[in-house]
């Protein structure tokens, strides 16, 4: 892996501030608004240092602020670590979206069983834990930090929501340490692939990826981490523990989750399927991209069909996943750098939704459609952002979840036609979903009980404002991000070891 | 060398009498703890019974302290074999084998009852005298029975027995020859029965438990004793070395040799509760007292699996072909009966039970790799170093979490009923998250000794080619940790019932096998490497 040393351990830095973060949390006297300030600080300063690295970060650079030390040497585990353009976007996805979610979150976790000390804590956690999982260069290291994220997010969601929240926790737990552990299997038949090599058993990205893993065994190896990430993702048909558990977490806690968490699935499957498993990964593109194209129109379909908020945008998201995954095994560089682009993008456009379905829900005390009606009338600013974020996750042209869609859909129609039909027909079917939902609440006839809903207060506008923003700018002008990606994916395909059909145009640079 | 010597010695033997030689030094810490037990015995005969209690903590902590230390002179003083594989030698005119897997496992034992003994002695939460019957021969329910426990009088017998199980399990882990490793069996279990029905609450469950204990084990004896004796037939030797000699020079198989090893197995996997042995495990760790249920669960499994992993790989290694298989049923049926059957256990003893039943599963599926020393190469782990690993974490692990049940009590005593364990985290924060963690270990969540054990065990059996047993034991992995997660729904987020669960305050005794318990927990989970490094030192059975 090529790259400059770095003298500072930035990213041990940025990975650690928020755990310290939680410690000081949790020391702090509970029922005052101090500990939220506290978490909030902690937060815009891991934010400040994301920021400063990312214009530190030299996009054809390779992996960059490396650091490397040997952890456990029976195990040939090393603690390595080290950010390309597609870690570092997700990074800063993270460190962006921490602080919204504490701002947006500042009075979700009063009065509950357990303090807001503790709730902002495993936030804090949660966002130490993922800037590692990003960061992770090791597959020992991102193993244990994979299944180390599922601590903070289960209090979260056992600790804090509706009435069912105990029961989604464990469902959403179980089935992640289904997939977890069947990917342990699989790490561990790493190692033993890996024994043979001159150096010893290793688990770095960069030994494994020159390792010769037979056909067989790297097709059996890929399945167990395949599958754990289309878990995490989630893939149909292995996301019911999705709108559950999006359903009975605070709105925060489902931002963290399907924005935050759910990526490191799909980040995982473009930097160690992809990576370690090309032979296999390509042997199972045919069935994943089936399995995409399903959770596209399945997802949509569901979504169209619920009454719930808040499992409405659980089913999108598994739709968008759908086009992520299809992105990712679509094996084209516009496919790719869309599917990473989408990640980005996906994650402050179903924040935004998250948030501000959560505000309004928070308003009226019911998740119904049916309840609402007219909301415009009353509360225009909420009305608003919630159209612009429903536009953003239907693609609107012009914000950037369109550009990362396109991309996808371009990426995918020179290598199967019919797939990138099937889909294509997943955005008229978002414009459906988000669209109807809209209708139902906020136009038409004022329902009695929103009479007296009242607008989004400086704090609510302060949390969204941001991301829209982001969607905005990044929708006129995403050069910066695609720049970023576009050499990750490039070397991602010639590992893989598979060209574009025809060069074809993705920004500037492209055509391998 | 050895062999000629042995030989050598049996010639002699059979011609005239040869005073035999003992090397003391190395069998220090093995005799440091016997002649304790046995000073034990003439305190309680002679010293007031007042003063029985503070001299035999002292006297156990100091005997295991001292044997501690000779294990690490003895360890230090290590000399590398002919083969490079192994290091020690055998003493005791070829009884017991001193060697690095020995050494290992004393060191693990003495620790382990280093904490385990702070659990015996703690008088706090009892309001002043031990968890022990005050006087095991009044009947339960009698006039006796009362008049004891207004006395106060207490047990302080439980220290000398407990000293010579310790004795016997060190002798059992490095017995040399067949016979030695029977004896050894004996003096380990029959305290240990003893222990068990000393239960000074709930006297009932605790006698039964420690008669069944005592009949199970007594059958399983017997067929140890009668697979010994079937292998001596087909060996015409006890010493595992010479076993071997026998096994290798064989062709082709001998019913009298399968015989044997399976009647063997089945006495050695009674002790280590798989199944479909283990029907004992339940019933015992939830009578017994919990001081002596961590004690069990903790040595006794480091015990027997030093001695499962010294006859099979030793003495039957030749025929490792003929056991494989017979052990990956094991292997698969124990973590499977384990971890299900846990699922439906509503008490907490019972449920660790269950899941120390499951972690004997994934220990077996580390034992059949059966990858030696001279099989794997450079930084590799061998069998014998993944599953000595696991055995120094779960025994951490699991005599923290039984430190923990002691604490949690309402009016009756103890209260291990699942549902008396509700809205624990609210009363009990630090506690509930100690056990907690405890349990996220049992699940294999990584960052704890859970799952880097685990890690190496599942390593080992892979690269013995055992990957299918590697798939059922993540498969049970994740019905494990179903059952360990309900109990952290229980005691985070479900509302008490009635006046909830209170968690009396221990003294400094159980604090301090909480503590390392959890601290060691963690450690191990992080930085696991030097007791990679101390197990790889130990390197491999010497034959």
């Amino acid at each position: 892996m090529t790259g400059s040393e770095t003298t500072v351990p930035w990213l041990t830095i940025l990975a650690v501030l928020p755990l310290v973060g939680a410690a000081v949390v949790l020391l702090l006297p509970k029922g005052t608004a101090i500990a939220k300030q506290v978490t909030l600080g902690f937060s815009l300063v891991a934010l400040a240092v994301s920021i400063a690295m990312a214009a530190k970060f030299d996009v054809e650079g390779g992996f960059q602020f490396v650091e490397q030390y040997n952890w456990i040497d029976s195990f040939g585990a090393h603690y390595a670590v080290g950010l390309d353009g597609l870690g570092l976007l997700l990074v800063l996805l993270t460190t962006i979206l921490t602080p919204v979610v504490i701002l947006a979150s500042w009075y979700d976790s009063d009065g509950g069983r357990w303090s807001a000390n503790t709730f902002f804590g495993w936030i804090l956690v949660l966002e130490g834990l993922s800037i590692g999982v990003f960061a992770a260069t090791d597959v020992f290291l991102f193993y244990v930090l994979f299944e180390a994220t599922l601590i903070p997010i289960y209090f979260l969601i056992g600790g804090f929501g509706g009435p069912r929240r105990s029961y989604a926790a464990v469902k959403f737990l179980l089935y992640s340490l289904f997939g977890g552990l069947l990917m342990l299997a699989s790490v561990v038949g790493l190692y033993v692939a890996s024994a043979g090599n001159d150096g010893g058993p290793s688990y770095l990205l960069e030994d494994l990826m020159s390792t010769d893993i037979g056909t067989t065994t790297g097709r059996w190896l890929f399945l167990g981490f395949f599958i754990a990430f289309a878990v995490k993702a989630p893939m149909w048909p292995v996301h019911t523990w999705l709108p559950d558990a999006a359903s009975e977490a605070t709105p925060g806690t489902s931002v963290l989750l399907v924005s935050v968490l759910d990526k490191i699935g799909t980040f995982g499957m473009m930097r160690f399927c992809l990576n370690i498993f090309p032979e296999a990964s390509r042997w199972a593109t045919p069935v994943v991209i089936t399995l995409a194209v399903i959770s596209v129109i399945y997802g949509a379909l569901l979504a169209i069909g619920q009454q719930d908020i808040r499992r409405l945008i659980a089913y999108t998201s598994v739709s968008h996943f759908g086009f992520i995954v299809l992105g990712i095994f679509a094996m084209t560089s516009q496919g790719q750098t869309g599917a990473a682009f989408y990640m980005f993008n996906h994650g402050l456009s179903t924040a935004a939704l998250f948030l501000v379905t959560g505000f309004l829900v928070s308003r009226r005390g019911s998740k119904m459609i049916d309840d609402y009606g007219g909301v415009e009338k009353v509360a225009p600013v909420l009305a608003g952002t919630f159209l612009l974020a429903g536009l953003s996750s239907l693609s609107l042209p012009g914000l950037s979840p369109f550009v990362s869609e396109f991309l996808v859909l371009a990426g995918t129609f020179t290598v199967s036609i019919p797939a990138a039909v099937i889909a294509t027909l997943g955005i008229v079917l978002a414009a459906l979903y988000i669209l109807y939902m809209y209708q139902r609440t906020m136009t038409g006839p004022l329902h009695p009980a929103t009479e007296l809903l009242p607008d989004l207060r400086a704090r609510e506008v302060a949390a969204l404002a941001p991301l829209l923003l982001l969607i905005v700018v990044l929708g006129l002008f995403p050069k910066p991000a695609l720049d970023a990606l576009n050499p990750t994916v490039d070397r991602l395909l010639q590992q893989v070891g598979v060209e574009d059909p025809q060069p074809t145009v993705a920004s500037a640079e492209t055509g391998s | 060398m050895m062999s000629q010597s042995t030989v050598l010695a049996t010639v002699l033997a059979a011609a005239s009498f040869d005073k035999p030689t003992i090397a003391y030094g190395r069998l220090s810490p093995l005799l440091v703890v016997f002649g304790i037990a046995l000073v034990g015995v003439v305190v309680e005969a002679f010293a007031p019974r007042e003063r029985r209690y503070v001299i035999q903590t002292a006297l156990a902590l100091l005997g295991l302290g001292v044997s501690l230390l000779a294990v690490i002179g003895v360890g230090l003083d290590l000399k590398t074999n002919n083969d490079g594989a192994s290091r020690g030698s055998v003493e005791a005119m070829g009884a017991i084998a001193v060697d690095g897997p020995s050494l290992f496992i004393w060191g693990t034992l003495l620790v382990f009852s280093l904490i385990c003994v702070l659990l015996f002695a703690e008088r706090h939460l009892e309001g002043g005298i031990t968890a022990f019957a005050g006087q095991a021969a009044a009947l339960p329910g009698t006039e006796a029975e009362r008049e004891a426990s207004s006395r106060g009088i207490e047990h302080t017998e439980v220290f000398p027995l407990m000293m010579f199980a310790i004795g016997g399990m060190m002798l059992f882990a490095s017995a040399n020859d067949l016979l030695t490793m029977f004896v050894a069996l004996e003096v380990l279990s029959l305290p240990l029965y003893l222990l068990c029905g000393l239960a000074r609450r709930r006297r009932l469950i605790s006698q039964e438990s420690a008669l069944k204990y005592f009949l199970l084990g007594a059958f399983s004896s017997a067929f140890f004793l009668y697979g010994i004796a079937l292998v001596y037939g087909f060996a015409g030797s006890f010493r595992l070395g010479e076993i071997d000699t026998a096994v290798s020079s064989t062709v082709g198989g001998s019913s009298l040799l399968l015989a044997g090893m399976a009647l063997m197995a089945v006495g050695l996997l009674f002790k280590v509760s798989a199944a479909p042995f283990h029907a004992w495990t339940p019933d015992v760790y939830q009578g017994a007292p919990t001081a002596v249920t961590a004690f069990m669960a903790a040595c006794t499994k480091v015990a027997a699996f030093g001695a499962l992993l010294r006859v099979f790989y030793v003495a039957l290694g030749g025929v490792r072909w003929d056991w494989q298989p017979m052990m990956w049923v094991i292997a698969a049926l124990t973590m499977a009966i384990g971890s299900v059957i846990a699922i439906t256990q509503t008490d907490i003893k019972r449920m660790l039970a269950y899941s120390s039943i499951a972690h004997a599963g994934f220990l077996i599926t580390g034992f059949v790799g059966a990858q030696q020393g001279i099989e794997v190469a450079g930084q590799q782990i061998s069998s014998l170093q993944a599953v000595m690993f696991y055995l120094v974490a779960y025994g951490f692990t699991t005599i923290g979490a039984f430190a923990v049940v002691t604490v949690v009590r309402d009016a009756g005593g103890e209260t291990t009923h699942l549902s008396r364990w509700a809205g624990l985290g609210r009363e009990a924060p630090v506690v509930a998250g100690v056990f907690a963690f405890f349990l996220l270990a049992f699940a294999g969540i990584p960052l704890t000794s859970g799952f880097t054990s685990k890690w190496a065990v599942f390593t080992s059996a892979w690269a013995g080619g055992a990957w299918p047993l590697v798939v059922v034991a993540v498969l049970m992995s994740v019905v494990a940790a179903f059952f360990y997660v309900r109990v952290i729904v229980v005691m985070f987020f479900s509302e008490p019932v009635g006046d909830g669960p209170t968690v009396a305050v221990p003294s400094i005794l159980t604090s301090i096998t909480i503590t390392v318990g959890a601290a060691m927990t963690l450690i191990l989970g992080v930085v696991p490497q030097p007791v990679f490094d101390l197990a790889r030192t130990a390197g491999e059975f010497i034959r």
